[in-house]
């Protein structure tokens, strides 16, 4: 039985009672939930902008349009990541389910959730600000577009460090064996 | 909070935001200037408008055009700008809009009552009136016979009525009375809009005030200097002064014991920001005191463009149009009485 070194009556010992299950499921809502919130919050915070300037300038549109992709590639990586996070789930038997090992796994994969949540969240928001400078300023001169698209390339990468850190993360997931 | 206005403007203002700045492309440039000025007549004027975005505007008036039309339809899409954007506004941008009206509305009260005051027709006045500036009962300003009727008649249901409390007399209107309560009433107009952009906070806080301080502080020069030797006591004049501002509080103390230009000249010169301006004007000469004014208010109101997700952009856009207006009626008006030498004298280039 865990918590031999945590006195019985400590909130110590009553975090580590809380079920693994719970913690890999919170962390799983929460790499979708998280991620989905951050590409919403890019894609209007750029579609606004661009649907006033395309009224001037038509022109804008089309190109324009690679902002709100580079923002639903977050929610994609979001996916992504949660449904690769709930296959890492296992059934162990109840003697074991509060073992060290069980609970390392359901640590790994809440971390993993929150990690690749919160990095999408401020990666959606990066990529949709500066998707909605680049058309103000593409709507006045285009030759500023592709210079503005550098700045949100390097944006959008934020979203993949985060996707590749949880993956290795979630591969630490490993539940106890029968 | 200041520094994450990006986070939450586009919800309600993004959209306008952006059509704003897609008209601040539209607005005439040093080569359309250069070409209006060389036009011949009033109708070379028309035919290069109608390449901008004043064409629809233009396209079907008769010639002869007078300039008065010219300005007329101009002024026409600036309020049709301005319709469509304070349609689509919600809270506090509606507000804030309406708010760039209010000084409109005190310059066509203060035009009405003068005209009524030296026996001109209504209909006559109420046509040249800004249109920016209307209201419902504004005819009946032609009634009031002295500040308490106005304000009790008509004044009482507009937005302008918070601004009489200083200015309810039950003198008769003169001429110097209504310059008076025109002054007063801006005063009080410019204070609550500076106050209601720093309950805004941010970055709108940040532009408007500096905007309104020295539309302020300008306010404060042309007062001083049109009240140069006339019976406005130094008491009075300085109660016509805003209690915001660079030049808040000293500088305004020093202007109200001002008799002549060059004083005024060396209270201005010891503010950096307008030491430039009055710097570019030889000793006695105040002609050029309006054109520097405009050219400054210009650079600031362009610098208001470089910074996105707040309100100045909607402020800024709207005094330039004005300024272009003004612009285009000085051409018009060179090139009809054929003084084309003059027309540089009074042009101010935005870009």
């Amino acid at each position: 039985m865990s918590g031999s070194m945590i006195d019985a009556s400590s909130w110590g010992a009553a975090l580590v009672r809380i079920s693994p299950y719970t913690f890999s499921a919170i962390g799983i809502a929460i790499s979708i939930g998280v991620s989905v919130l951050g590409a919403a919050w890019g894609i209007y915070i750029t579609g606004s902008s661009l649907i006033g300037a395309a009224i001037e300038a038509p022109r804008i549109t089309s190109k324009n349009l690679i902002s709100v992709i580079f923002c639903e590639a977050v929610a994609i990586y979001g996916v992504i990541v949660a449904i690769i996070l709930q296959t890492k789930l296992e059934s162990v038997p109840t003697s074991k389910m509060y073992d060290a090992e069980s609970l390392r796994a359901g640590y790994a994969i809440f971390a993993s959730g929150i990690i690749v949540g919160f990095a999408n969240l401020v990666c959606g928001l990066c990529v949709g600000i500066i998707g909605s400078s680049c058309a103000l300023s593409d709507a006045q001169n285009s030759t500023l577009f592709v210079k503005i698209l550098v700045i949100e390339i390097f944006g959008s990468a934020l979203g993949l460090f985060g996707v590749i850190v949880g993956i290795i993360m979630s591969a630490q997931a490993t539940w106890p064996t029968k | 909070m200041y520094g994450f206005e990006a986070l939450t403007f586009n919800i309600h203002s993004g959209y306008l935001e952006a059509i704003v700045r897609g008209h601040r492309a539209g607005l005439l440039t040093t080569a359309d200037y250069n070409n209006l000025c060389q036009c011949e007549n009033l109708d070379d004027i028309k035919m290069h408008l109608s390449a901008t975005k004043y064409g629809p505007y233009l396209q079907n008036e008769p010639s002869p055009l007078h300039t008065t039309t010219i300005v007329e339809k101009c002024t026409l899409k600036l309020v049709d700008d301005y319709k469509h954007m304070i349609c689509q506004a919600t809270e506090p941008m509606s507000t804030f809009l309406e708010y760039i009206r209010y000084g409109h509305m005190i310059d066509n009260v203060v035009l009405i009552v003068t005209g009524t005051l030296h026996e001109r027709d209504v209909q006559e006045l109420i046509e040249k009136c800004h249109p920016l500036g209307m209201f419902d009962s504004i005819a009946t300003l032609a009634v009031a016979q002295n500040m308490r009727e106005l304000y009790r008649l008509v004044l009482v249901d507009t937005p302008l009525a918070p601004y009489f409390s200083e200015c309810l007399t039950s003198e008769d209107l003169d001429d110097m009375n209504i310059e008076i309560m025109r002054n007063t009433l801006y005063k009080a107009y410019l204070e609550d809009f500076y106050k209601f952009c720093q309950k805004l906070g941010g970055a709108t806080s940040e532009i408007m005030s500096d905007l309104l301080a020295f539309e302020a502080d300008r306010r404060a020069v042309n007062i001083t200097i049109n009240s140069i030797g006339t019976e406005l006591t130094r008491e009075d004049r300085k109660k016509l002064y805003s209690n915001f501002g660079l030049l808040y509080p000293y500088g305004h103390e020093e202007l109200a014991i001002c008799e002549d230009i060059d004083q005024v000249r060396g209270v201005m010169e010891k503010y950096p920001p307008y030491q430039a301006i009055f710097s570019k004007m030889s000793y006695g000469e105040s002609q050029m005191l309006d054109k520097a004014f405009y050219e400054e208010e210009v650079r600031r109101l362009c610098l208001a463009f470089e910074q996105q997700f707040h309100y100045g952009v909607f402020f800024a856009y709207m005094r330039l149009r004005e300024q272009e207006i003004r612009n285009l009626m000085w051409i018009s008006e060179c090139v009809a009485q054929n003084q084309k030498s003059r027309i540089h004298d009074s042009v101010v280039y935005m870009f």
